[in-house]
């Protein structure tokens, strides 16, 4: 293998890796505080794209700044995942906590098909292109390969929300608190926790997450419908690779499948299509509660 | 052992002298619905026997693809029969089911619902790739014969949903013996104490291997008729993750109480989706999902519990 094929691979690997990252952690968190699969999350990653797109057209299309259309990236992301915290955790998840898991997945499954029809009666079937943002940012060479600095930059993206997201959970008040809340719902609140306040929170951050991997990742793609269903299976193999519920597992999950997905594009494109299942098929197999699951407290 | 010959034995008869009877009337379109019913009924009755120990698969469009996807392809090698056919797809989907057991049988709760969507997704990735197995096109399937005679059109149709509608009784009275037997029992003991049925002296992995053996066997039974009906195997109608989300579908929406149950929901399920198509085209999986939801919110023990109310009532009053 020569160098040139392996800094691509690294590069594309880490890439898709971190487009994997940004959509996987949104639905671990929101796992790992709920212990609900969320299969909505599909559907908040491909609004996410939509909003961003459109407003990245009209914002672009007034002769505003240009660096302000990372701006409306966030804002979209941050206005969708508040919608959505209403919607899905108020407004259907709520009354839905008693029953057993797979009903609840089911129920998500749903809902994510519904939002599937609203996304296309807003938006319609065609494509939607909001190339400016990357355009904006340039490129850069890597071994005598040019790569967009967009691209790159989601690395960066990832890490820091990793290492926010990290931050949040060991360093603050907070993180303490939504701890207590995943150990034991009841006492956490008998000690005067909000944990409705806290669930909401948590899946809003959640759904922010899910809308801005498709913001972020909507210059580099051509948002058309569909989307979605095929990034939650994506999402889902990622956060089981990991340990659902473990942000650590998400990280090092998509790391995995982003640099073996890149590998096999590049190198053995047959596979292409499943080695992401087949990898978390053998990782089940291996550990049957993914490779960072979080540890269970023991109740008496 | 009660005998045979209890309430669900002739509601599966009636029923099925009257779809048999039906057959000779019913427009071609509604044929069309009625064996797709068949088709997703048979996976969704598969599920019902994995439900009933508490166990959720989101993939088994992975048995119901491998059964329509064996048809599909030993007929473009010349065997063209109906009952070959059928025999092969279900058994190849058993066979499946058998080796992959050996792994499931050890999961259990959201573990075993995602390790076989992940099994299934990697089935329709190989079918995707593969040029020799369609790729994304599919492939064509064309009217089977039965035991050398061959027939055209409307004809073939009828003779086709008459067979299915035969081999669903059958199944069905199997697998209504097989959950009234001791062993189909023991599964509702599995799904509230493991360790208990432990200590009576069954092995739980066994039990559940069976289950699922029998899960496959019935979802490429499934594969198979919908290969027939539909006259067309692709990958993404027949082994993508929604797939098995619509199987899970069914199943919630018939509830578990008996093997009816599956067959009928999956005709209430076909009739919403197909007028729901049919009228309101652009908000089709609106209706599908909002319909679920209703369902999962105010029927939770699904459409066989409507049923079993309106007789308790009977017997109070």
């Amino acid at each position: 293998m020569n160098l040139q094929l392996l800094a691509v691979i690294t590069v594309d690997g880490l890439v898709y890796a971190s487009y994997l990252f940004m959509v996987a952690v949104g639905l671990t968190v929101i796992f790992g505080v709920q212990k609900v699969l969320n299969v909505t999350h599909g559907a908040f990653y491909s609004f996410g794209a939509y909003l961003a797109a459109q407003m990245i057209g009209l914002y672009y299309g007034a002769d505003w700044p240009a660096y302000g259309g990372f701006a409306i990236i966030v804002l979209s992301a941050v206005f969708l995942g508040v919608v959505f915290a209403f919607l899905i955790e108020r407004g259907l998840l709520k009354y839905l906590y008693h029953r057993d898991e797979h009903i609840i997945v089911l129920a998500t499954f749903a809902a994510f098909l519904m939002l599937e029809d609203i996304q296309i009666l807003i938006w319609g079937m065609n494509p939607y292109l909001a190339f400016q943002p990357m355009a904006e940012l340039g490129t850069t060479d890597i071994a005598d390969l040019t790569f967009d600095n967009y691209s790159l930059s989601m690395i960066a993206l990832s890490f820091v929300i990793a290492a926010v997201l990290w931050y949040a959970l060991k360093r603050t008040i907070w993180g303490k608190m939504l701890l207590a809340v995943i150990y034991d719902r009841e006492v956490s609140q008998a000690m005067g926790i909000n944990v409705t306040a806290v669930f909401l929170g948590t899946f809003m951050i959640g759904a922010f997450l899910g809308a801005l991997g498709g913001a972020y990742i909507a210059p580099t793609i051509s948002v058309q419908p569909g989307i979605g269903v095929e990034v939650i299976v994506l999402a889902f193999a990622v956060v089981v690779i990991g340990g659902m519920g473990s942000i650590p597992g998400a990280l090092i999950g998509s790391i995995i499948v982003g640099l073996s997905r890149a590998a096999a594009v590049h190198m053995l494109p047959e596979v292409e299509l499943f080695v992401i299942y087949a990898i978390m098929a053998l990782v089940l197999a291996i550990r049957p509660q993914g490779l960072f699951a979080p540890v269970q407290a023991r109740k008496i | 052992m009660k005998g045979v010959y209890d309430k669900t034995f002739w509601g599966l008869t009636i029923g099925l002298v009257a779809v048999l009877l039906l057959n000779l009337f019913l427009a071609d379109w509604l044929r069309g619905i009625g064996l797709q019913s068949l088709s997703r009924g048979m996976v969704a009755l598969g599920l019902l026997v994995l439900w009933r120990t508490g166990l959720v698969s989101f993939g088994h469009a992975l048995f119901f693809g491998f059964g329509a996807y064996t048809a599909a392809l030993l007929q473009r090698v010349g065997i063209n029969d109906f009952f070959v056919l059928l025999l092969a797809g279900t058994a190849s989907a058993g066979l499946l089911a058998y080796g992959l057991g050996f792994l499931l049988r050890r999961y259990r709760a959201i573990y075993f619902a995602l390790l076989n969507m992940a099994f299934s997704m990697i089935l329709w990735g190989v079918i995707a790739k593969l040029e020799v197995l369609g790729s994304t096109d599919g492939i064509g399937v064309r009217p089977p014969s039965y035991l050398g005679f061959a027939f055209e059109g409307e004809t073939n149709q009828m003779i086709l949903f008459a067979f299915t509608a035969i081999f669903t009784y059958l199944v069905a009275l199997a697998t209504h013996l097989y959950l009234r037997s001791t062993l189909g029992h023991l599964t509702m003991a599995v799904r509230e104490n493991e360790i208990r049925v432990e200590y009576l002296g069954y092995s739980v992995e066994r039990a559940i291997h069976l289950k699922y053996i029998i899960s496959g066997l019935v979802a490429g039974f499934g594969g198979v008729v919908m290969a027939f009906a539909v006259g067309h195997v692709d990958p993404d109608s027949m082994a993508y993750w929604p797939v098995s989300g619509d199987f899970v579908f069914i199943t919630i929406l018939s509830g578990s109480g008996n093997v009816a149950a599956p067959i009928i929901g999956a005709v209430v399920y076909e009739m919403i989706r197909s007028y729901a198509f049919e009228y309101f085209p652009h908000v089709w999986q609106l209706i599908m999902g909002g319909s679920l939801l209703l369902i999962i919110m105010f029927l939770p023990d699904g459409l066989w519990s409507l049923l079993e109310r309106t007789r308790r009532k009977k017997s109070v009053g």
